[in-house]
């Protein structure tokens, strides 16, 4: 943790809000703070519906944080529109959770991974076919790919696409909304493996959404977990079993599955659903579903607290007394 | 025409319609030659004869040979609606997809006016629009443009509306696809198959309808050759001259037929729900 990391994207205190019917308001993301650092992984995992990909969907400017400000290379690209934001597309790529809808199934492989170049006129029509080529062997598929329409592929073969035309644009910053959830567990491993690679050899920054506590915490160099649209802990992915002190973390940290598991344990699970985000409870979000509920949590909402330098956490039970 | 033949082979109702629609258009592009007679030449000493070899659909009461004119009509009648068709499908299908998806002010306005236009019966509709602009066939194929695009419109815009949240559009914004681009690359393709179609089986009755504006008077002025013009001049002499609107009437019935079959035989051989 020495060595000084380069910051890429920066999200500071974003908000997002939709407007949702009876004049009510849906809040996807409540002041998120994130940084994405070259080379590095940021990993969110969290329930479905808890705004991870509404805040992935902001970081590659697909949506227009209500509140807050993104910051590329300390520059705000929250709010860039037409051609500027174009431009600034080249920077941050994503790779799509469901491989079978990601691709417009009229158009062959190789004008599908070629497009974000043709769109910024980096290669001209007749090199896409080569280009391709060399792109599909970078994902480790073979070059005669690109004559292929989508539906003649796998799942794991086209998430390979998917990554291979993130890459085209030579990105600095990879999404990756659940890459991998769509497929089976052997082809998924060796999808992970291919982003790790990737990262090593392209110093790309990844965003990596995930429900799978286990996979995100061998891959993210930064874990942030996200209940109802707010970040309740934020810790380095090696100390995610060791060191993660939220209860929700440790909830969601019980119920992995693996093999080593003793069955004769009770399955930990939490009880109940989520409140609604459009009806969010005063206090902590986290508050019905918590076995070590205190009375503080019913009126005041945590906020995020530095206990280590690299470990932060919002929940009233901990760094409480010296407020940091 | 290599990947035509087996396809023609595969729809023998497409092709049996195709070659019908393809002689009336020939019956059309060809008519200066097929014509007997000069269609515009009163020779008012043959008025109202009965068809014989010398007028093989009988004369009018000017004397004119009404099977040239018959003739003739097919170019007014096919220009008029081909060129109706183009229109609306294009104006259409431009503002639904335009409509679909930029969504909000603008697909509100657009969708409203059609809502408006949809609300009238469009015939009454072309009706006034036609007596406001003045008789012409010009005017009426305006008049029947106004009040026909809104189907298109819906078309394609719901067609738009179903892909437009995929992920696969998400991807083209990306990459850093610029919106003309996905326009054009992603969202027309996507809306044409089924645009085509029903514009096929609409030139059949736009047809009809150009014809209707000019029988009760708002569409071609005489003396040009027009079925619904013919048949509104050949009213007066029912009993007694019946060929005047036989033949007029029977030339619009086997066109339309023609090409709403061919509409729906098309339909039929592209309907992806078959293979």
């Amino acid at each position: 943790m020495s060595e000084p990391r380069e910051l890429i994207l920066e999200a500071r205190h974003v908000t997002k809000k939709y407007p949702a019917s009876h004049g009510r308001t849906l809040v996807a993301n409540n002041d998120v703070s994130l940084n994405f650092y070259r080379g590095q992984t940021l990993g969110v995992v969290g329930e479905s519906g808890c705004g991870k990909s509404t805040f992935m969907r902001m970081a590659v400017s697909l949506e227009e944080p209500t509140e807050g400000e993104i910051l590329y290379r300390g520059e705000d690209v929250s709010h860039l529109k037409g051609e500027a934001l174009r431009q600034h597309r080249q920077k941050i790529q994503m790779v799509f959770q469901d491989p079978a809808a990601a691709f417009n199934p009229k158009m062959r492989i190789m004008d599908i991974i070629c497009e974000p170049l043709l769109n910024f006129r980096r290669i001209k029509r007749s090199e896409r076919e080569a280009k391709a080529r060399e792109l599909l062997e970078m994902v480790e598929l073979p070059g005669d790919f690109a004559l292929r329409y989508p539906h003649n592929m796998s799942g794991g073969q086209r998430q390979r696409v998917g990554i291979a035309r993130a890459l085209a644009l030579e990105p600095e910053i990879i999404v990756c909304d659940e890459a991998t959830s769509a497929l089976d567990v052997s082809v998924q491993r060796t999808v992970v493996e291919l982003l790790v690679r990737l990262q090593r050899e392209k110093h790309i920054a990844y965003g990596f959404i995930c429900h799978d506590m286990a996979l995100v915490q061998s891959l993210a160099h930064q874990v942030a977990v996200m209940y109802l649209g707010n970040i309740v802990e934020l810790l380095p992915g090696e100390k995610v079993n060791s060191r993660s002190l939220h209860p929700y973390t440790k909830a969601m940290i019980g119920s992995v599955f693996d093999l080593h598991m003793d069955f004769k344990k009770p399955i930990e699970s939490i009880d109940s659903e989520a409140p609604s985000p459009l009806d969010v409870p005063p206090g902590c979000p986290f508050q019905n579903r918590c076995d070590r509920r205190m009375e503080v949590c019913k009126s005041v909402r945590p906020v995020l607290k530095q206990i280590a330098p690299d470990h932060q956490v919002a929940c009233h039970l901990f760094g409480a007394g010296d407020g940091r | 025409m290599k990947r035509a033949m087996p396809f023609l082979k595969k729809n023998p109702a497409f092709t049996v319609f195709a070659i019908l629609a393809l002689g009336v258009i020939a019956a059309a592009v060809f008519a200066p030659v097929l014509a007997t007679h000069n269609p515009y030449e009163a020779v008012l000493a043959d008025a109202v004869q009965p068809p014989s070899s010398e007028h093989w659909f009988g004369t009018d009461r000017m004397g004119r040979d009404l099977f040239s004119r018959v003739l003739y009509g097919a170019r007014t009648s096919l220009t008029a609606s081909l060129s109706l068709v183009c229109i609306i499908v294009t104006a259409g299908t431009a503002l639904g997809i335009a409509a679909g998806y930029f969504g909000g002010i603008l697909d509100a306005v657009i969708m409203r006016i059609s809502d408006m236009m949809i609300s009238f019966p469009g015939m009454v509709l072309a009706i006034a629009v036609a007596g406001i602009l003045g008789a012409s066939v010009t005017n009426a194929v305006i008049a029947i443009s106004i009040v026909s695009w809104t189907k298109y419109a819906r078309l394609s815009r719901s067609l738009v509306l179903k892909i437009r949240s995929r992920d696969y559009i998400a991807a083209a914004r990306v990459t850093g696809s610029k919106t003309s681009h996905i326009l054009l690359r992603y969202m027309l393709p996507n809306a044409l198959p089924t645009i085509l179609i029903t514009g096929a089986t609409d030139i059949g009755s736009m047809m009809l309808e150009i014809a209707g504006l000019s029988f009760l008077g708002f569409g071609a002025k005489s003396p040009t050759a027009e079925w619904g013009l013919m048949l509104n001049e050949g009213r007066a002499f029912l009993t007694a001259a019946p060929w005047l609107m036989v033949f007029p009437g029977l030339a619009i019935f086997i066109t339309v037929v023609v090409f709403n079959l061919l509409g729906d035989s098309l339909r039929d051989a592209l309907d992806p729900r078959s293979e």
